[in-house]
């Protein structure tokens, strides 16, 4: 049981009797806390006071107020454009990914010895670079390349996967499911071999069948693990970035952009820094509040008495 | 640990019942079914990779001409060379390995510390403190690359490495996987060497560090996987290619001459072998990773 990720904090117990252990903790917590006061907390804290500014990289930074983010809001349509794909990928992704890696690790856990073999083997992509990754698949995804010579065995003239506006957000989602679904069969497979086989003989016994079994039995005792899958897949799906970037450039149009690439675009292509911090902010803003909801709803959803 | 060994107790003897079962269903021809499916569904799952090794041996003029064949009419191992050679491609690797290695140790080091503080120390606030620090591990790091870019251009690190390593060693996961396993493990170990007369440091020393292995071990690949992997913040803080590691190498790779596949394939070959290795190593300790806990990544 010990092997399921929860996301709670388990309290301390009771340290080694011995007092004092102030200035002790701060030694030992000096350069953690200092990188992180530096490194994460004083960046956090600047991106919000940036994103007041106008910004130059080079030049003077001029107090403008919320301009930025009256302009984000208001005055800038390819920010809801890509506040709209980011979002229409986080959906794909996350219900693609999540429905697959159940099915998939349901089906690996019960493969018996080869189990472990094909978990690792869907594990391969998540540790590779993605961006070797991102550039096998535009090879294989160009007009001439061997999936539409693959297809062209069959007769179908295959489309351009890339440059279609219709299908290259689907293209990234495929790309993006097969890079990152081992992370998640490989959560849910040690949740599953946290599920006591008693209790599955006991539904059987019962009468109960394989697919009652599963709804009823396996995917309540499951909740935790599959809770701590949609957090990270969610948070994941926002930060696309990479498959953007080298597979479609953002296009074709605006159809592949997304808020980080548009973040990295006003940032370091069009000197906005001001702008791009204000972006970052709505990224921050709105994985908060996804992630608060899904805490919030986590009693409800998530079953954790064994 | 009571409540551990009793789960684990009662996991097997339900094993143990379970083992006829099991024998009697392997007999089913479903099951031969099944192997077959997952055979394939495991060799297009693992398609890109073949292709990339494939395509690295093309030359260039029959990328594409051969279709769907995996094989071109000769073995082109030049694609290798010219990767080699068409950028300092042997700097690039070094600097990879060099900005990996030294960011997973100084992530281990740091959450090594904290994570023993936060376990095993008594001090005002600690447990208020740790769920600040642990809230981090949901906010997206692409959030910070601003600041830590005017910070870094601020400091005059903009390419170099110490900023490719130092600012992503502190976040949460470490010291909170570390931490984790040193609440299962019994105080009783430290009380003895305390009485023993060992001193803090020796105590960290010779009595944790040789129990925390495991977890240093997890801590230690999955930051390597993220500093090998990582993409956008060297594509922010790096912009000359003898600093560049291998992602941002790739990448520089396709844009500036077209694309040249053969060579491009053999260079994403090249990067993927050391990830590669660590799976096939490591493969009991990453899975462990991450069924504790393992959300690393940025």
């Amino acid at each position: 049981m010990t092997a399921l990720p929860t996301l709670t904090v388990k309290n301390a117990k009771k340290p080694a009797r011995v007092t004092g252990h102030g200035k002790l903790a701060a030694v030992y917590l000096a350069p953690g806390m200092l990188g992180f006061l530096i490194f994460i907390v004083v960046p956090l804290v600047a991106s919000l006071v940036i994103s007041l500014f106008d910004w130059p990289l080079f030049g003077a930074a001029k107090f403008v107020g919320l301009d930025n983010y009256v302009r984000m809001l208001s005055g800038d349509p390819v920010f809801w454009t890509v506040l709209g794909n980011t979002l229409f990928f986080a959906v794909c992704y996350t219900v693609l990914n999540l429905v697959l890696a159940l099915a998939l690790s349901t089906w690996l856990h019960n493969l018996g010895s080869w189990g472990p073999f094909f978990r690792v083997l869907f594990f391969i992509p998540v540790v590779t670079p993605m961006v070797a990754n991102a550039l096998v698949w535009r090879l294989m995804l160009t007009d001439d390349g061997v999936v539409n010579s693959f297809l062209a065995n069959f007769g179908i003239h295959g489309p351009s996967w890339l440059s279609n506006s219709q299908l290259a957000m689907g293209s990234l989602i495929a790309m993006s499911v097969w890079q990152g679904i081992g992370y998640n069969i490989i959560v849910l497979g040690a949740g599953l071999n946290g599920i006591s086989p008693n209790l599955l003989e006991a539904a059987r016994i019962d009468g109960a069948g394989a697919w009652q079994r599963f709804f009823r039995v396996v995917l309540p005792m499951l909740s935790p693990s599959l809770f701590f899958c949609t957090v990270m897949t969610i948070i994941g799906s926002f930060k696309v970035f990479t498959q953007p970037y080298l597979l479609t450039l953002g296009g074709p149009g605006e159809s592949t952009n997304t808020i980080v690439l548009y973040l990295y675009r006003n940032g370091f292509s069009f000197d906005k820094l001001g702008y791009a911090s204000a972006l970052a902010w709505a990224l921050f803003v709105i994985v908060m509040l996804i992630t608060a909801l899904q805490f919030s709803q986590q009693k409800r959803l998530v079953n954790y008495d064994n | 640990m009571t409540t551990e060994t009793m789960a684990k107790g009662t996991l097997n003897t339900g094993v143990q019942k379970r083992q006829p079962l099991a024998r009697r269903r392997k007999k089913r021809p479903g099951t031969y079914i099944s192997r077959a499916a997952i055979i394939l569904a495991g060799l297009i799952f693992f398609f890109p990779f073949l292709w990339m090794v494939a395509t690295s041996l093309k030359p260039t003029s029959e990328v594409f001409s051969t279709g769907s064949n995996f094989l071109a009419s000769r073995v082109e191992w030049s694609n290798y060379v010219t990767a080699w050679t068409a950028i300092p491609f042997a700097q690039v690797i070094f600097n990879s390995f060099l900005v990996s290695i030294a960011g997973a140790a100084l992530t281990t080091v740091v959450s090594l510390l904290s994570a023993y503080a936060f376990a095993r120390l008594q001090f005002k606030h600690r447990d208020k403190l740790f769920l600040v620090f642990l809230g981090t591990l949901v906010l997206p790091q692409e959030v910070l690359v601003i600041p830590l870019y005017i910070m870094m251009n601020k400091l005059d690190l903009v390419n170099s490495i110490p900023a490719l390593i130092v600012p992503f060693a502190f976040g949460a996961f470490g010291a909170f996987l570390i931490r984790q396993f040193l609440l299962s493990l019994p105080v009783e170990f430290e009380e003895a060497a305390r009485i023993d007369g060992a001193g803090s440091i020796r105590i960290l020393w010779s009595v944790i560090l040789p129990l925390v292995r495991a977890p240093l071990a997890v801590v230690a690949v999955f930051s390597f996987i993220d500093y090998w992997s990582s993409f956008l913040w060297p594509l922010i803080v790096i912009n000359d290619v003898s600093r560049a590691t291998i992602p941002l190498g790739l990448s520089m790779f396709s844009g500036e001459r077209g694309t040249d596949w053969g060579p491009l394939m053999a260079a994403a070959t090249t990067a993927v072998i050391p990830s590669l290795l660590v799976v096939i190593l490591l493969q009991r300790q990453l899975v462990k990773g991450v069924s504790m806990g393992g959300f690393g990544g940025r």
